[in-house]
Parts: C-alpha cells; structure tokens; sequence
C-alpha cells in the first residue's frame, strides 16, 4: 500500500523507523500494560508526600529496577538514569537485535529531560543543613548526577555504549525532541542505531510541586485518579510524574536487513517557539508547529487519524491549545483528539514519547484511548472528535500526531505512521 | 569505640556503599579493591560517611591507609577512640 507522505518516497536509508519501545509510566511498565491501562481507563496518579510540600498527588512508577541496574549504580547514579536505564534495556530487548554483537560504537543516545539536577541539588542542601551548611559535607557525587548528559550517560555506562550520548533540554516538548533528534541522527548517518526519547524524575524535586503551587497550577482533588482532567470545566492544574519512554530507531535499510517487527515509521515533525511569554501557551505558533509537521510531510490535516494532544490541565494552556487545533483540523470529521495526561499526569521529559507510544498500538487494534475524567466538558475544549471517557474502534488508523510542548514557547510535533 | 565497633562501623558503610556485596566473608588483611572492586568514588564515600557520622577528619595524603579492613582500623582506632558508640 502506498501513502500520501513525502517520506515514504525517500530512500531507505533516509527513512526512520521504531523498531523497539521501553517504558515505564505510572500505569504500566511496558507497552502492553499502559495500553491495556489507557484502553480500560486506569489512572497511575496516587497520593504522595514530598518534603516541605506535603501532602499532594503524584504519578509514580513501579517496575523492577534491579533488573537492569546493581543496587550499587543506582545508589551511585539519579533517579533519571535508573528509569532511563530500565526503559533503553527493555527497547533493545524488544527490538529483537542482535544487541551484543552490535557496534556500540554506532548507537547514539538522544534523552529529553524537562529538567536535571534538581532533585540532587535539592537532596544535598537537605542534607547539610544537618552540618550548618559547611559545604566540606557536601558530597562529591553531587556533579556526576547533576551535569546534564547524566541520564544518557548513565545508559552508555549501564549498556557499554560508546556512540554519541547526550540530552535534550526542551522543558515539556523533550519527549519529542529525544524522537526528533533521534531521527536526524540516523539521517545523517552519525550513528546506525538510536535510543531516543524521554525521562522525567520530576517528582522526587518539590521545587517543581512548590512552583507549580505557587503559579497556582498544581492540581488537587480528593479522588486522585480524578485529579489529572484536561478539558474538564473543574480542571485545576497539573499532576506530576516521573516516568520513562525510549524508542529503538533504525534506518528502513538497516531494519529491513535484519527482518525487524517495524512498529511504525517517524514521518515528520517541527519544532518552533512561541516567542510571547515564559509560560502562557501561544496558539498561533502551536498551529505553526503542527502545520509545519504536516506540510514537511507533504501531508494535509485530513490525513492525520488521532492528535495525541499535549493538554495538562490547567485552565489556559488546555484551552489555547484547542484553539490551535480548531485552526488546523476544522474541517476534519474524522479525526479523534485524545489525551494521555488524564491517566498518568504529566511525565514532563517523558510525557511526549510516553504519549506517542500509548498510541501506537491503535495502527494495529484502530482503537483511539479516550481522555478520561471528563465530567463537565469545558465548553472552550468541545473539539468536535474529543474521544471522551471511553476508547472508540476507527475505522482506519494510519498517522497519528503527537503535541508536545513547554514553558518558554516550546512547540513540538512528531508523526508517525503505520507501516 | 573500640577496633572491634569501629570495624562494624565500617562494615555498616561498606554495605551502604556496596549493596548488592555480601561482606560477610570479608578478608581483614585483603583490600577493599581487590574483594570490592572500589574505585576512587568508593573510597571518598568512607571518608564522607566518616566525617559526617562521627565528624572524623581524614586528610588526603591519608587516603591509603583506608585500604583494607585491618589497616582502616589501626588508623581510624586513636581518631575514634574516644567517640561513644550511640
């Protein structure tokens, strides 16, 4: 079958596949699990308690850590490696390749992280308090957790990889941005194999759950698998997460010749910025970013089948985001909005790829997830196609597109296609 | 402490640091390294756990009597020698 999209007209070796995908989110530890979750509905947040915040609500995720790591690296290590970790292990063992007789020299490692070093810095402020601030207690790991490539670089540790390793700072659009960078990578032929994605250990910093609180954008409801509602009139703000996503990428070519399951092609994607505010979402560069994904793709709106959008939950951004859809996919009937966010909270680094792979199973089982905890449709969010509460069988699911975006006027979007 | 409580002690450091060890069998007269595996990162995490647990002050160029069991004993037994055990 042949498809409308540039990229399917270029050469293999300059078309990018997933091949393999790790995780961890808050509802589920691999693929199979966070779908199954996202299609039955269940939510991954729960009450949590971080010091000086207290009490407050949190995604939290729960997978055998010690499966990939000694209790040694992960005491030595973050937060941010150990997830990261668990996710590039179980994308390789998933990819089905032949993983130690491949070049490690050749594989890159591309992560977005929302942010970094955070939680150490945090940790050791904490701890010499207990010492009246003399920084001789100060400890010396402090600068190997904090720098920003640790968590790539923990996986290249961890997995003796010797290719490229960095991350990708990109506030809330760096789950994209790991894909994206990912992509180009092998396009350009600086590595054969690719690790991209996102991670997030956001949760274990309470400046993140202060500031939020502060903005007045943290959310909070008795029921905590109620409290992550975008597009819900009583929404109230953001839930944080931790949680990990990482794709194995390939060249067509290189997958082709060793017979690889191909989940999907990455078709096209954008990235652009806002330029207006340090938080306050713009509309208009949103619809920018998206159009930019499609016209690069020599597609049109109509062509795309689900819009996983990026909605947190709080008043503005959920709506202004709406407003950018309106404006691309106005005269699209078919096409379905839905939201991860609503099951897990926001992974922040991780949201992006988290959010694009629970939506990839739909090109085999052509179900769209619902966005849940809709009870009072905010009149500014009703997008004509919201899938509300309930997951809903299509009749085709060909290309999905994933919004990503982040404080500083961020915008980012990938697409993907069914192979 | 006596050698006796300052070697637990140390014990109790060296399982914080090297979790996954057993160290039950533990060679006093070996080194750290050469049972362990340590490296440098290792090795400034007793010095550390030293300095804040009982406010212990070892100076670099000291760094190497921390090598084994028994030679981190007979070095630290005058340091701690008059610290009671909590």
């Amino acid at each position: 079958m042949s498809f409308a999209d540039r990229t399917s007209q270029l050469p293999d070796d300059q078309r990018v596949v997933i091949t393999g995908i790790g995780l961890t989110s808050p509802n589920g530890h691999n693929l199979e699990m966070f779908r199954e979750s996202l299609l039955a509905g269940q939510s991954g947040v729960r009450k949590y308690n971080i010091r000086y915040v207290g009490d407050t609500l949190a995604g939290v995720c729960e997978f055998e850590s010690t499966k990939y790591q000694s209790r040694r690296d992960m005491r030595r290590g973050t937060r941010a490696g150990t997830v990261g970790i668990w996710a590039a292990s179980e994308a390789i063992q998933r990819s089905g390749i032949d993983w130690p007789n491949v070049d490690k020299s050749k594989v890159g490692i591309y992560i977005g992280v929302t942010e970094h070093g955070n939680v150490e810095t945090e940790n050791e402020i904490h701890s010499i308090k207990a010492y009246d601030y003399d920084t001789t207690y100060w400890s010396h790991h402090h600068n190997p957790r904090t720098v920003a490539n640790n968590p790539a670089g923990e996986i290249a540790l961890n997995m003796g990889i010797t290719g490229p390793h960095y991350t990708i700072g990109a506030a809330c659009a760096a789950g994209n941005a790991g894909i994206i960078q990912g992509v180009q990578m092998l396009r350009l032929h600086e590595c054969d194999l690719a690790i991209s994605g996102g991670v997030s250990e956001s949760i274990h910093t309470f400046g993140i759950f202060a500031s939020f609180k502060s903005q007045g954008a943290l959310a909070s409801h008795d029921d905590p698998t109620k409290a992550s509602r975008p597009f819900d009139q009583t929404r109230n703000g953001i839930v944080v997460s931790e949680g990990a996503c990482l794709y194995v990428l390939e060249r067509l070519s290189d997958a082709k010749a060793r017979s690889a399951n191909i989940i999907a092609e990455v078709v096209s994607y954008a990235i652009n910025t806002d330029a207006t505010d340090f938080v306050l979402p713009n509309p208009e560069r949103q619809a920018q970013c998206v159009n930019l994904a499609l016209s690069r793709g020599c597609l049109t709106a109509d062509h795309i089948d689900i819009v996983s959008t990026h909605a947190t939950g709080t008043s503005s951004g959920d709506s202004q985001e709406c407003i950018a859809l309106r404006n691309v996919f106005q005269d699209c009937e078919n096409i379905r909005f839905n939201n991860t966010k609503s099951f897990i909270g926001h992974a922040m680094g991780a949201a992006g790829a988290l959010e694009l792979a629970g939506n990839l199973p739909s090109f085999q089982d052509r179900v769209c997830h619902a966005t849940i905890n809709v009870d009072n449709l905010d009149p500014e969010c009703a997008l004509p196609g919201l899938v509300i509460n309930q997951p809903q069988e299509l009749p085709k699911v060909d290309y999905i597109l994933n919004n990503s975006f982040g404080m500083l006027g961020i915008n980012s979007v990938v697409i993907v296609r069914r192979f | 402490m006596t050698p006796a409580e300052i070697r637990d002690e140390i014990l109790d450091i060296l399982s914080e640091i090297t979790p996954d060890e057993d160290l039950s069998g533990l060679d006093d007269d070996k080194s750290f390294r050469e049972q362990l595996e340590l490296d440098s990162m290792d090795f400034l995490d007793i010095v550390m756990e030293l300095r804040k647990r009982h406010r212990v002050q070892i100076a670099e160029d000291e760094y190497g009597n921390l090598a084994s069991m028994a030679s981190t004993v007979t070095y630290l037994e005058p340091k701690m020698r008059d610290i009671v055990n909590a």
